[in-house]
């Protein structure tokens, strides 16, 4: 037995990287050094400027990259197809707002030094207790993981415990960020209502429409998908992972293993809402508005799509489907808006059909093809097949 | 902790599994009934029974997947399976081979000895896991064992029928439980694979308490080893292969047919 044939106790983190991986990572690396360069560096004249709008909208996408990489996580790893997940990224981003909006302190429409505009507008003369402390940032950044991370915590306790799997889980994650959607359109909720949370002014005591403010959310957006993605890589390629893929391809036959499957489940479901919560608070600086169209079913439906097309079961797949159709869509909703959908719904039916792997999927596959060498080894479906390869 | 145990049977020594009147109904239909039997420790059983005799359901409800309607089923005198959970069942000492192989085909053959492998099964403990020389170690024992050393790296799912159900085997050994349920280990096998099957298992005897449900008689007499037969959900038969077979009962309900 020599030594490189047998796995040894600890594997350096690099060595747990994919290529796929490493790609990201150092793509990630070069845009964070990069564009605020271009954008900050060049006279806006010199054609490698980038424009500040740019380097928003660019970061943007990395925050939706988050956001896929971390349902990859449950749906591509552990068979949990969450039709919910935007409620996290949500709620991320209105803990985010919250504290935004506080720092607007008496420079609002209304000038109230306390009470945020819609506040004032609604006649209320008491900030209400939930708003307390997000004045500090540290603790609206520790809300921004809790507070999805306790609802996800809750939600999956419940749904784990007793069993509820596959459609059923699918639809009742559904039902949960349409409630939201309906409570946080409701003004005396105590979020805006209708409208959200908006005309934020700075970030930290940085101004948010200067460009190195921009420039800073983008590098926070990269740094954030990067360790986003370690932190899911260190999950899936630990026995942790090995448990969780095992779960996906036979969740009863892993329970006569002894593994309490719920634990595992409720672990990444957790873990995986407060990254979208992460993504959420980034987005919404950089966008410059939360509002209750986020929790909207069909924006967290999105993100499976997103996932499907970038290739399930491979993170760095999510988080290039998570960029390339947000890409798409910002292109084909300047273009053309009224076909942005039936695109969507076409795209969406035509990767479930052609690349049922997606696009990362199809193209290792067909690498591999070209080598047609080392297969058995490395030929590890990202996701088998057909599911249930070890299900009785 | 001697819940509702018999004095009797839990002053008994030496009895690792004790079932006792289970019934279980599915819409009615009665597939145990009042089954009673008792596994010593250390020894191997055959049972046989003809198809829908409930051998599988008998399995079911020690290994926690199924809930009886009434009965009481204690493991090692002391433990109440029918309030437990497959994790928590398992985690007794437990282990089951199903009747369809079901190993992790998307896992090497290594990958899946190391699910099985007998350690601490909670997330943080999965996540910080290593697999130690020792844990190597036992993972190569138990690969000579079911003799897939060669296949190590190999996806489960590319094995032959035979090589899955002596991984699954392998699996049941490396989690080193107390008591095997195998449901037909030799099914679909070859006449060649089903002799190095019953090798195997006789390795297996006596290190553990082993119940083998099986259809091939050749097999079951190479086991040699006490037989029960269901019917309809309960105990028809016990005895010696050779006793049972000439048992009237037996004859008229499965092997004259
Ligand atoms: N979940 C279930 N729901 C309804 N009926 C069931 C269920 N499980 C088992 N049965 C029925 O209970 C009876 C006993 O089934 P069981 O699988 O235990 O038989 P078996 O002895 O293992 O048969 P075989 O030799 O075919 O494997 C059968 O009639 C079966 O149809
Ligand atoms: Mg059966």
């Amino acid at each position: 037995m020599t030594a490189a044939s047998r796995p040894s106790g600890y594997v350096p983190l690099l060595m747990r990287l994919d290529r796929g991986g490493m790609v990201l990572l150092s793509v990630l690396a070069a845009a964070a050094i990069a564009v605020p360069a271009l954008n900050l560096l060049m006279p806006p004249d010199s054609p490698f400027h980038v424009p500040t709008y740019l380097v928003s909208l660019w970061g943007k996408y990395l925050c939706f990259a988050l956001l896929a990489v971390s349902v990859d996580l449950v749906w591509g790893y552990c068979g949990i197809l969450s039709l919910g997940h935007g409620a996290f990224f949500a709620l991320g981003g209105y803990a985010m707002g919250m504290h935004l909006m506080r720092q607007i302190g008496d420079r609002g429409v209304y000038g109230d030094p306390i009470l945020p505009d819609f506040m004032v507008f609604l006649d209320w003369d008491q900030l209400p207790w939930y708003w307390h402390g997000f004045d500090s940032f540290a603790f609206a950044a520790l809300m921004v993981l809790l507070v999805p991370g306790t609802l996800a915590f809750v939600f999956g306790w419940l749904a784990f415990r007793s069993r509820v799997t596959g459609v059923y889980f699918s639809i009742i994650s559904q039902a949960m960020t349409y409630a939201l959607l309906l409570a946080f359109f409701r003004n005396d909720m105590g979020f805006g209502g209708n409208n959200g949370l908006t005309d934020f002014k700075d970030i930290l005591g940085f101004d948010l429409q200067a460009d190195g403010t921009r420039a800073a959310l983008f590098v926070a957006s990269a740094i954030a998908l990067a360790g986003g993605y370690l932190i899911c890589r260190l999950m899936v390629t630990s026995k942790f992972g090995r448990v969780l893929m095992a779960i996906r391809d036979g969740e009863s036959r892993t329970r006569f293993l002894g593994y309490r499957v719920e634990m595992y489940k409720l672990l990444v479901w957790t873990v995986s809402a407060m990254m979208a919560g992460v993504a959420g608070a980034l987005y919404v600086p950089q966008v410059g508005i939360i509002n209750p169209g986020e929790f909207s079913p069909a924006n967290s439906i999105e993100i499976i799509v997103w996932v499907a097309v970038g290739g399930r079961g491979t993170l760095y797949g999510a988080a290039l489907g998570g960029v390339l159709v947000n890409y798409g869509k910002t292109y084909f909703t300047g273009a053309a808006p009224e076909i942005w959908l039936f695109l969507l719904g076409g795209l969406f039916i035509a990767v479930t059909l052609l690349l049922p792997k997606g696009i990362v999927g199809t193209l290792s596959q067909w690498w591999q093809g070209r080598r047609g060498f080392g297969l058995r080894k490395r030929a590890r479906p990202a996701v088998p097949a057909s599911e249930g390869g070890a299900a009785e | 902790m001697n819940v509702g145990l018999p004095e009797a049977i839990a002053a008994e020594q030496g009895i690792v599994l004790y079932v006792d009147g289970v019934t279980v109904s599915f819409d009615g239909f009665k597939a145990l009934n009042n089954l009673s039997y008792t596994v010593r420790t250390g020894e191997m059983y055959a049972v046989i029974g003809p198809n829908g005799a409930g051998k599988t359901t008998m399995m079911d409800v020690v290994t926690g997947k199924t809930r009886p309607d009434s009965g009481q089923v204690y493991f090692k005198q002391v433990h109440d399976l029918t309030r437990l959970d497959e994790a928590a069942i398992a985690n007794l000492g437990i282990g089951r081979k199903f009747q369809k192989p079901t190993v992790f085909e998307n896992h090497t053959v290594m990958e899946n000895l190391e699910l099985a492998l007998k350690s601490k099964r909670g997330p943080f403990a999965s996540l910080f896991f290593r697999l130690t020389p020792e844990r190597a170690d036992r993972i190569d024992e138990v690969l000579t064992t079911i003799g897939l050393t060669g296949q190590r790296q190999a996806m489960a799912g590319t094995l032959s029928h035979g090589q899955k159900q002596w991984l699954e085997i392998g699996m049941l050994l490396i989690q080193e439980p107390e008591l095997l349920f195998l449901d037909e280990p030799v099914a679909g096998m070859t006449d060649a694979e089903t002799e190095q099957t019953s090798e195997l298992l006789r390795q297996i005897a006596g290190k553990h308490s082993v119940v083998v449900v099986e259809h091939d008689m050749a097999f079951v007499r190479a086991l040699d080893v006490k037989v029960t037969v269901l019917h309809e959900g309960s105990v028809l038969a016990e005895g010696s292969l050779d006793h049972v077979q000439n048992d009237e009962k037996v004859i008229e309900v499965y092997l004259g047919r």
